[in-house]
């Protein structure tokens, strides 16, 4: 076309990025002809009919803002997000409990807005890699995989602890605790407060206390991941009971023993914003000045990467949170699709072949992935021969699976598990 | 434990966001907020675009309308629509499938993906300063700084704007990017630069981008206010496809940065657009090269972009009638501007007259866009802040959208006053 073109290659040494594992998924699925194919792929809830669900209470919501004109402008929001959103959600993760009140009176806790968990993930990371001594994160093995991605690319490096159990189907909480008693001191730790991505499986209050117990020991600086609120119980109160309560317990009666955590925060699923990248984060620590401190670094961090976050989401949250009716609305939202979720495990449960294979994994696991335990010779052969799509570690988005193929499934999966 | 934190010292606080805080707090009637960087109509209030309003009324009776997630790269409608835009609704490279178009939050989060790809990836500067520094104009906004800096890049500055004949120094501009090192990355304003307001004309334009086609430099355009400036999309993108036009000159590609936070009104929504054009990308591994890695940072940073700001741009752009009201917007809001610039003018010019002054203000009037460098100094500025209630940043740069008919003579007072004052102190003590 012009002299002496050279490649593009020649300047960019660029070399072609690996399709995403998951969204890759999503496309293959798309183009199947298959009537009969089936996406257990993506973390995103389908109905009945197999569609996305608004949530009534967030459409009614939106209905308020962009119909009824309850929204008057759309200015930039603060760096970190507007005041009455920062404090409405502030209240809603942590004003239910004593200590968490407290927390908040005595202005212990940073909250900002973020770009949904994988902003909150990113944020949290960059600011520990800046002024955190040990850049170094303990992962569940196995765990969401942009997990890695995420801290990685902050500069922090991934580590692994046992988590799942492949052989027993269960939580390897032996070999969890071990690992954990030997970890670099200091060292950062991820956890997922409840609905494991990508198993599903949960530890107990008990093995919660044994778990925060070596965390203490090792003076680990826990950094708890909460995508699925709501999904373990049904609500989302109650979820914050398992592990969030328990850290705001003994942070305020013990700071020596848990000087400081961090939570990611999203409303994707809980109230099925996905696309409108809505979340928080939260930094619990004994000193208000430091609480100051890091706000405003966390400002300086994200002024030059996005100058402020999206509010079309923040928005409907807010509006959700500070509306009584709405919020029990949204409540009642969070129960139903929980409660389909729970019906698909027990009809997945009650068409497999149980002389095939042992699942009861499947009813001890919460949320909206399972792992099934199937290999990847098995996944791929779901694929192939029956149009059913999870990705290759077995994990199945229960949210794929409705009256209408939850027996379609479970033949598929007797048919390949069968030797 | 807190041992673990190390060094965590308080930010000052970023200084636009310490302008509007005093002028929040100051409670003396005659107030008036030439800080802001967003559209303000002539009542003082933030507008919502009637084509914007329109396009979400559509949307909430669009039953495939949702809240799913989008690709990575962001939605489609939207950004090929935004492509089409800057690059015009004819153009040969988006013919020619030679434009990578991947969406962004808004203008920063478009320059900051752009920032760390180049970081990442470029390797084609004559040496490792070239490969890692990109010229910015003197001055120019804030936030550039900050945007390249962070991602570990250098940042050097051209000459731009000469305080003494308040016009562009071209000849300091064209030097720089003749002593830059080949292949340096230059950062322009596509139109209305902030915070002068002064763009350069066609044919300086044409020598611009002729010598940094010379130098083998890459160009990156920020565009955040096409079609704000001039009323004109066509006419506020001409340099961007005047330098697509020239690139069979050079065999580098060009990034553009486009932010519709302001023309849109989309604001707080971050709708944005980083474009990647080469005529390499016939090459589809070439294409896909740019396009994944350009994903790949945004998938460990936010995973995907924000949807709702993306489809209430995609509707306007995508229906006539929508599309028809935004360019009558778009006029509305320019020449509003331009009216409180040939009112201001008048204003001063008036007092100057009156008081047998000679200051010159052609300059408000030759500018364009959001913001006016005045000229003021930052002693004046701090006067106008304590003295009449005037805010503006202490750089003399004012926002056009915080004039109005009923402040307008107000402002022009105050700065009449403050630039025939005699200044005992020696800083401004803000």
């Amino acid at each position: 076309m012009f002299a002496g073109v050279r490649q593009f290659n020649h300047w960019v040494d660029v070399q072609m990025a690996p399709p995403d594992k998951i969204l890759g998924l999503s496309e293959l699925y798309v183009k199947d002809p298959n009537p009969k194919k089936v996406n257990l792929g993506v973390g995103a809830y389908r109905d009945e009919e197999g569609k996305p669900w608004i949530l009534p209470s967030v459409k009614e919501a939106e209905r308020k803002l962009v119909v009824e004109g309850l929204e008057k402008d759309k200015e930039y929001v603060p760096i970190l997000g507007s005041g009455p959103y920062n404090s409405a959600v502030q209240k809603f993760i942590f004003g239910h409990d004593e200590f968490g009140k407290k927390l908040i009176a005595e202005k212990r806790i940073v909250s900002a807005q973020t770009i949904s968990g994988t902003g909150s993930l990113r944020v949290i990371a960059e600011l520990l890699n800046k002024f955190y001594s040990v850049k170094k994160c303990y992962m569940s093995a196995p765990t969401w995989p942009n997990h890695l991605n995420v801290f990685r690319d902050a500069g922090v490096e991934p580590a692994a602890y046992p988590y799942y159990d492949l052989d027993t189907n269960s939580l390897d909480i032996e070999n969890l605790l071990a690992t954990l008693n030997k970890a670099e001191k200091g060292a950062l730790i991820l956890l997922h407060s409840s609905c494991h991505n990508p198993t599903g499986l949960d530890a107990t209050s008990e093995q919660w206390d044994q778990i925060l117990e070596v965390i203490t020991k090792r003076e680990l600086f826990p950094i708890v991941d909460m995508a699925y609120q709501g999904f373990a119980t049904g609500d989302p109160i109650k979820d914050l009971g398992i592990v969030i309560h328990k850290m705001t317990k003994m942070h305020y009666e013990n700071p020596e023993k848990l000087p400081s955590f961090a939570l990611c925060q999203s409303f994707a699923k809980n109230m099925g914003l996905y696309g409108e990248r809505t979340g928080s984060v939260f930094l619990v620590h004994e000193s208000p000045e430091f609480i100051s401190k890091i706000t405003s670094q966390l400002k300086a961090l994200v002024r030059p990467m996005y100058s402020s976050p999206p509010c079309h989401g923040s928005k409907i949250v807010e509006v959700i949170l500070n509306d009584e009716k709405l919020y029990k609305s949204w409540l009642g939202d969070v129960a139903k699709i929980t409660n389909r979720l729970n019906e698909v495990r027990s009809g997945l449960y009650d068409n497999l072949d149980h002389s095939l294979r042992n699942w009861d994994h499947l009813k001890r696991q919460k949320g909206m992935f399972s792992y099934t335990g199937l290999s990847k010779d098995e996944m791929l052969k779901l694929r192939s021969d029956f149009s059913i799509y999870g990705t290759d570690d077995g994990r199945f988005s229960l949210a794929g699976i409705s009256n209408r193929n939850v027996k379609y499934v479970a033949e598929a999966v007797n048919a390949v598990v069968k030797k | 434990m807190s041992s673990s934190f190390a060094n965590i010292t308080t930010l000052p606080p970023d200084p636009l966001f310490g302008l509007s805080a005093r002028f929040k707090a100051d409670d003396r009637s005659s107030k008036v907020d030439l800080g802001i960087g967003a559209y303000r109509d002539n009542s003082g209030k933030p507008w919502i675009l009637p084509a914007v309003k329109l396009a979400e009324k559509k949307l909430q009776s669009d039953n495939t309308y949702n809240h799913e997630y989008l690709p990575i790269s962001g939605h489609q409608p939207f950004t090929s629509a935004a492509a089409k835009v800057i690059l015009g609704s004819d153009s040969a490279v988006i013919r020619d499938d030679a434009v990578v178009s991947i969406q962004s939050l808004s203008g920063t989060g478009a320059l900051h993906v752009a920032a760390s790809f180049l970081n990442k990836f470029y390797t084609a500067g004559e040496n490792e300063a070239a490969r890692k520094t990109i010229y910015i104009s003197n001055p120019t906004w804030a936030n550039h700084v900050q945007i390249f800096e962070s991602v570990g890049m250098k940042t050097a500055q051209y000459p731009y704007w000469d305080a003494d004949t308040k016009s562009l120094d071209l000849k300091g501009f064209l030097a720089a990017i003749e002593a830059a090192p080949r292949g340096s990355i230059f950062l322009l304003h596509a139109c209305a630069h902030n915070p002068t307001g002064l763009d350069p004309t066609q044919a300086q334009w044409k020598q611009i981008i002729k010598a940094i086609n010379d130098r083998g430099h890459l160009p990156i355009f920020d565009s955040a206010y096409q079609g704000f400036a001039s009323g004109s999309l066509e006419a506020d993108s001409w340099a961007v496809r005047y330098a697509i036009a020239e690139q069979s000159k050079t065999q580098q590609p060009i990034f553009i940065c486009q932010s519709f936070a302001k023309n849109v009104g989309m604001y707080g929504e971050r709708a944005g657009v980083i474009h990647v054009i080469s005529p390499d990308f016939k090459n589809k591994n070439a294409f896909q090269a740019v396009s994944t890695n350009l994903q790949k940072i945004i998938r460990s940073e936010l995973s995907n972009p924000p949807a709702y700001g993306a489809k209430v741009v995609a509707t306007v752009l995508n229906s006539p009638e929508l599309y028809k009201q935004w360019e009558q917007d778009l006029v509305t809001m320019s020449s509003r501007i331009s009216l409180m610039r040939a009112s201001l003018k008048l204003a001063l010019d008036k007092l100057e007259g009156q008081t047998g002054g000679n200051s010159n203000w052609e300059h408000i009037v030759s500018q364009q866009g959001m913001f006016s460098f005045t000229g003021l100094s930052a002693l004046q500025v701090s006067r106008m802040e304590k003295e009449h209630a005037v805010y503006l940043v202490s750089s003399g740069r004012i926002s056009m959208a915080g004039l109005n008919e009923d402040n307008v003579e107000y402002v022009a007072k105050a700065i009449h006053e403050v630039v025939g004052h005699t200044y005992s102190e020696t800083r401004a003590v803000i």
